[in-house]
């Protein structure tokens, strides 16, 4: 049994906004049902009640004090635009 | 002889002594980059005007300086932020990057230091491969063997060491992408303790995973860099404000007494015999020095590969999702609306590795599968951290092989990514644990390719890591031997 | 059939902190584009978020105000959605641990007592800001990003369109008291989504809901509640589905507009945020900011009640507004009567906010001007009516009212000699007035005491005037 269709690979590219042919579909259909397969492996494992972990160090309560600081020429933010106008980012409308 | 067979303190006390000026370290880097790169293809990008500007600059100082790295040309992995120098982290969508605007704190560290970037290194695309290969660039070739990969991500940094490029090189290492690279190219390579060194300024990966290190030939090289780079960053949340100790002061060369830990899952079917034998001979030589090892379990390994798929491409698909061509990077061509511009810049800017770990790590995510697939992968985290905790109750360190080979051909995995992904099933439980690990070169394959040995510490025990493989260098001469690639050695 | 209303509001309060919440720009509203932004706002590739503490104290401070339980353990979680203004594609947010928890807002709506509850506040950073052009293409300024915000979801207890602007109100004036945030709705830092759906009464299970955002009202809120309830009843009525939809009030045609058809839920894909390490606040942390919460409200209210002898409708009217009651306590303290001084608030001095569309601060008048203003009538020094016209020299240019008096020669006449003479020229001109009060019409004593003071421009002392009249009718 497949664990990922071709359908829900499309949807999973649109959530991450990756245009994908027909082609590339049926190839990462293939290939994210293989890995994803050889994931499940990790059912055999009972992890009722176990922890997860997502720090691997036991760090708590990182703070900043509430300083306000300059950090950038004013002039360099737009630097590495693809298009900008009157001192903002450009893009395509966002009204479709 | 090359400069560089030297060891950094060696270099610096010719330099301190006038034998040497900066500008000759800086001409024998892109001496050699002219010699060799052309089939290495170690460097994306050279700084070579700013260096030697900046070499020529410390010469005038030269003597007067006590600096740690003073006048020691370096390379840098290209996700390393480095403000004004372009920074493309192996991907087409930085192609255009050439004003980051702002440095790494590594790399304010290294320019406290006075070292000198002698260029960007290659790598595969954000940090996302075990060969090079999935770089959008050139693919970086092993320099025993240009047929053969050099390993990944830091294939790069670490041909560019072996290679006689530079004398040393920062990496990054989300799951053996600085041990594994340096196991193939018979170098030096550290990753340290999770929250060991600053991740500002690295581009993400996998944010609970990443960590930058050294690259170096030799262990002293290591220990001394790593002094450099490594401390609390208060720009980093996750830095450990754990003290730095003096790892120089941790080479005594003795090892008398030094409990090893050996996984008998990290000797199993898959490693190959001439790797297990270059181990099993290391450990004998262990013994010979004085310490003693045993045979250990640490049962929850053959998960650590699923767990780490899982996870490192859950955090990916976040990460990468700023790579949207609104502020920075590529954009698509003639996009009629923001959809279609973001889809479009993303596809056309991102390769089929990085797009199949984007799609996985959203997957996991995704409702209704978050549970079953990332959520578990955290739990079972816990329990191969636990692993590795119980052993290091009882051992100092543990030791192993860093791969399950040496370095294969070009092209020979790149159609099957379970087989590429097997090729890091000994370093990514490491990456998960969070502890530090080294590789050390142990031996050569009958075909002349470099074995990697690989020694773990507990957490903040990088000394301890260091201690293990200086002894086992100064006993050996595998870290002496060079490459022979094209071009003559000064 | 008759329904049952039910709404939930979703507000988002910016906090007003020195700094943005997880990078050390400024946090400023109003500058230039893109001034106000360094690497991490604008989501470069490395840069890594560090939390404000200030921006946690501030949200435990609305929490604990709003009758929150504040978490002891909390984190921040990733909200994973693509768009310009959200530089990250991922929200720094709080997910399933938000820091307050089980909070309520007490409502009275036409008399009547209500407690609303507040399921969860929770932190987390806004966005930038996105201006479309007609001509195709959009700009985006990240100026805003990185600000602190709180969200603050209700549960599902308002049950009219007029709660919900009480709940707004309260939640607005409490928040305002905590000095969190200014909560200016046109500057953008207080915003409100509104849902609203409806089911018969005695039906247990909720209708389908329908959104509406862009609301830039407290009132907008409620006409456009208003008009979503009747639309929702008049579809169910006619036979029609309540679609789960997005949809905006339009403020010209006074309708609510579809938006867009929501299909399923949005896929955020949340998960614990990697670059972040957990919060513990521990009851140390969590004492030292409640002792820093100011009076609230309903405690001021009850003060105002209990301590200084106001009628419960000035106290309600006086603690709606921070700034109203802070100035009422100022003018007080400078010496005014206490009842005077929540008369002049309630009367003029709102009297003249609503009619030029201004707030207390905008006004030149101050606590001490007003103070003193009311104790030269006290002291008979001005009649009331006398200081209406310096109270309006005193809110458009401001000034010292006993300078203003004597400048303009407002003092009160109350120099008997002076005032009978008057009296005596009135009477002589208006014998059929004599005569009709005599003959039991009072009506003609204030016609006197009218022309009386018509003849002083006002200024004469209206008791001593009534007194005199009656003296000198008394004699003929």
């Amino acid at each position: 049994m497949s664990r990922i269709s071709k359908d829900e690979v499309k949807h999973v590219a649109n959530l991450a906004r990756l245009a994908i042919t027909e082609d590339e579909a049926d190839t990462f259909t293939k290939q994210l049902d293989d890995i994803i397969t050889y994931a499940e492996q990790l059912n055999e494992l009972d992890t009722e009640g176990v922890a997860p972990t997502t720090h691997v160090l036991d760090l708590k309560n990182v703070l900043r004090k509430d300083e306000p600081k300059e950090w950038l020429n004013k002039e360099d933010v737009l630097n590495n635009a693809p298009e900008h106008k009157d001192g903002q980012f450009k893009v395509p409308s966002v009204l479709e | 002889m090359s400069l560089f067979d030297y060891t950094l303190r060696e270099l610096q006390e010719k330099l301190h002594n006038q034998e040497i000026r900066v500008t000759d370290l800086v001409d024998e880097s892109y001496k050699r980059i002219e010699e060799v790169d052309g089939q290495v293809k170690a460097f994306l990008t050279l700084n070579e005007e700013a260096a030697r500007a900046q070499a020529a600059e410390l010469d005038q100082q030269r003597g007067d300086s006590s600096a740690k790295l003073f006048g020691l040309p370096i390379g840098v992995k290209d996700n390393i932020v480095t403000k004004g120098l372009r920074t493309t982290a192996g991907s087409q969508i930085l192609s255009n990057f050439n004003d980051p605007l702002y440095d790494a704190t590594v790399v304010n560290k290294l320019n406290d230091a006075k070292s000198i970037t002698i260029g960007k290194l290659n790598m595969d695309e954000f940090a996302m491969g075990s060969s090079n290969e999935n770089s959008s660039y050139d693919a970086v070739r092993n320099p025993w063997n240009t047929d053969y990969v050099p390993g990944g991500s830091s294939g790069g940094s670490a041909a560019a060491v072996a290679a006689g490029e530079v004398p040393y090189s920062l990496g990054s290492d989300t799951g053996g992408s600085i041990r594994q690279p340096a196991a193939y190219c018979g170098v030096v390579g550290l990753k340290p303790t999770y929250g060991r060194v600053s991740r500002f300024g690295l581009v993400a990966f996998a944010s609970s995973l990443d960590q930058i290190g050294p690259i170096t030939r030799n262990v002293e090289d290591n220990a001394f860099l790593l002094e450099t780079i490594a401390g609390h960053d208060n720009m980093d949340s996750t830095s450990a404000n754990v003290e730095v100790p003096n790892y120089s002061e941790a080479l005594t060369g003795d090892v008398k007494g030094l409990k090893i830990a050996v996984p008998k899952e990290y000797l199993s079917e898959g490693v190959s015999s001439e790797v297990k034998e270059a181990v099993q001979a290391a450990l004998q030589k262990y013994e010979e020095l004085g310490a003693t090892w045993e045979e250990v379990s640490l049962p929850h390994s053959k998960y650590a590969l699923s767990t780490y798929y899982l996870i490192a491409s859950s955090e990916a698909s976040a990460n990468l999702a700023r790579f949207d061509g609104v502020r920075y990077g590529k954009r698509a061509e003639d996009a009629e609306t923001m959809l279609d511009m973001f889809k479009r810049s993303r596809a056309e800017g991102f390769g089929d590795e990085v797009k199949r770990r984007i799609m996985l790590g959203t997957f996991a995510l995704s409702s209704g599968y978050y549970d079953a697939y990332y959520k578990k992968a955290q739990q079972v985290r816990t329990l191969i951290k636990n692993d590795f905790e119980k052993v290091f109750a009882d051992y100092d360190v543990i030791i192993g092989p860093t791969t399950p080979t040496p370095a294969f051909k070009i092209g020979d995995k790149v159609d099957d990514p379970m087989t590429m992904y097997a090729n890091d099933i000994l370093t990514i439980p490491v990456n998960l644990a969070g502890v530090p690990g080294i590789s050390i070169p142990c031996g050569f394959s009958s075909n002349g390719l470099p074995i990697g040995l690989q020694i773990i510490g507990n957490h903040f025990d990088e000394s301890s890591v260091y201690r293990t493989a200086h002894a086992f260098e100064q006993a050996t001469e595998f870290h002496k031997q060079r490459p022979s690639l094209g071009g003559a050695r000064s | 059939m008759n329904f049952e209303t039910i709404i939930g509001l979703e507000v988002h309060v910016e906090l007003k902190t020195a700094s943005k919440i997880f990078s050390p720009s400024p946090n400023m509203f109003g500058d230039e584009p893109n001034t106000n932004v360094n690497p991490i706002d604008l989501g470069y590739p490395g840069v890594l978020p560090v939390l404000n503490e200030e921006a946690v104290n501030y949200a435990m401070k609305a929490a604990m105000a709003l009758n929150c339980d504040i978490a002891t353990d909390t984190k921040f979680d990733r909200k994973n959605y693509f768009y310009p203004d959200n530089p990250k594609a991922y929200q720094i947010s709080q997910f399933d641990q938000p820091i307050g928890e089980n909070g309520y807002i007490d409502i009275e709506v036409d008399g009547e007592k209500k407690r609303i509850g507040i399921t969860r506040l929770h932190m987390e950073e806004d966005a930038g800001k996105l201006t479309h052009s007609d001509d195709g293409y959009s700009l985006v300024d990240y100026n805003r990003q990185g600000t602190p915000l709180v969200e603050i979801v209700s549960e599902p207890d308002i049950r009219s369109p007029k709660e919900a602007y009480a709940y707004l109100e309260a939640l607005k004036n409490i928040i305002q008291y905590t000095g969190v945030s200014d909560c200016k709705m046109e500057e953008g830092s207080l915003r409100c989504d509104a849902n609203l759906s409806i089911r018969p009464i005695g039906q247990e299970e909720f209708g389908v809901k329908t959104e509406l955002k862009n609301l830039n009202s407290f009132s907008f809120v409620q006409k456009g509640l208003e008009f979503e309830e009747v639309r929702q009843q008049k579809e169910l009525l006619s036979g029609g589905e309540i679609l789960q939809e997005t949809r905006r009030y339009d403020e010209q045609t006074k309708e609510t507009i579809l938006m867009r058809v929501k299909e399923g839920s949005d896929d955020y894909r949340y998960f614990p945020e990697p670059d972040l390490v957990p919060l513990h606040i521990d009851e140390a942390w969590k004492q030292r900011i409640f002792d820093q919460i100011p009076e609230l409200p309903a405690a001021r209210k009850k003060r105002y009640i209990e301590e200084l002898d106001l009628p419960e409708y000035d106290a309600m009217v006086l603690t709606n507004n921070k700034e109203l009651s802070d100035f009422f306590e100022e003018t007080i303290a400078e010496g005014a009567d206490i009842k005077q001084a929540s008369n002049w608030l309630m009367g003029e001095v709102s009297a003249y906010m609503n009619k030029n569309y201004k707030e207390l601060h905008e006004l030149a008048l101050t606590p001490a001007s007003l103070a003193k203003m009311i104790k030269l009538i006290e002291d008979g020094t001005i009649s009331s009516k006398i200081a209406k016209k310096v109270f309006s020299e005193l809110v458009e240019k401001g000034g010292d009212p006993e300078k203003i008096v004597k400048d303009k020669g407002l003092v009160q006449i109350s120099d008997e000699g002076q005032l009978t003479e008057i009296v005596t020229t009135i009477l002589d001109n208006n014998p059929q007035s004599i005569e009709d009060y005599k003959n039991g019409k009072d009506k003609a004593l204030g016609f006197l005491v009218g022309q009386v003071m018509k003849e002083t421009k006002g200024q004469a002392n209206p008791p001593m005037v009534n007194k005199i009249i009656l003296a000198e009718m008394e004699k003929r």
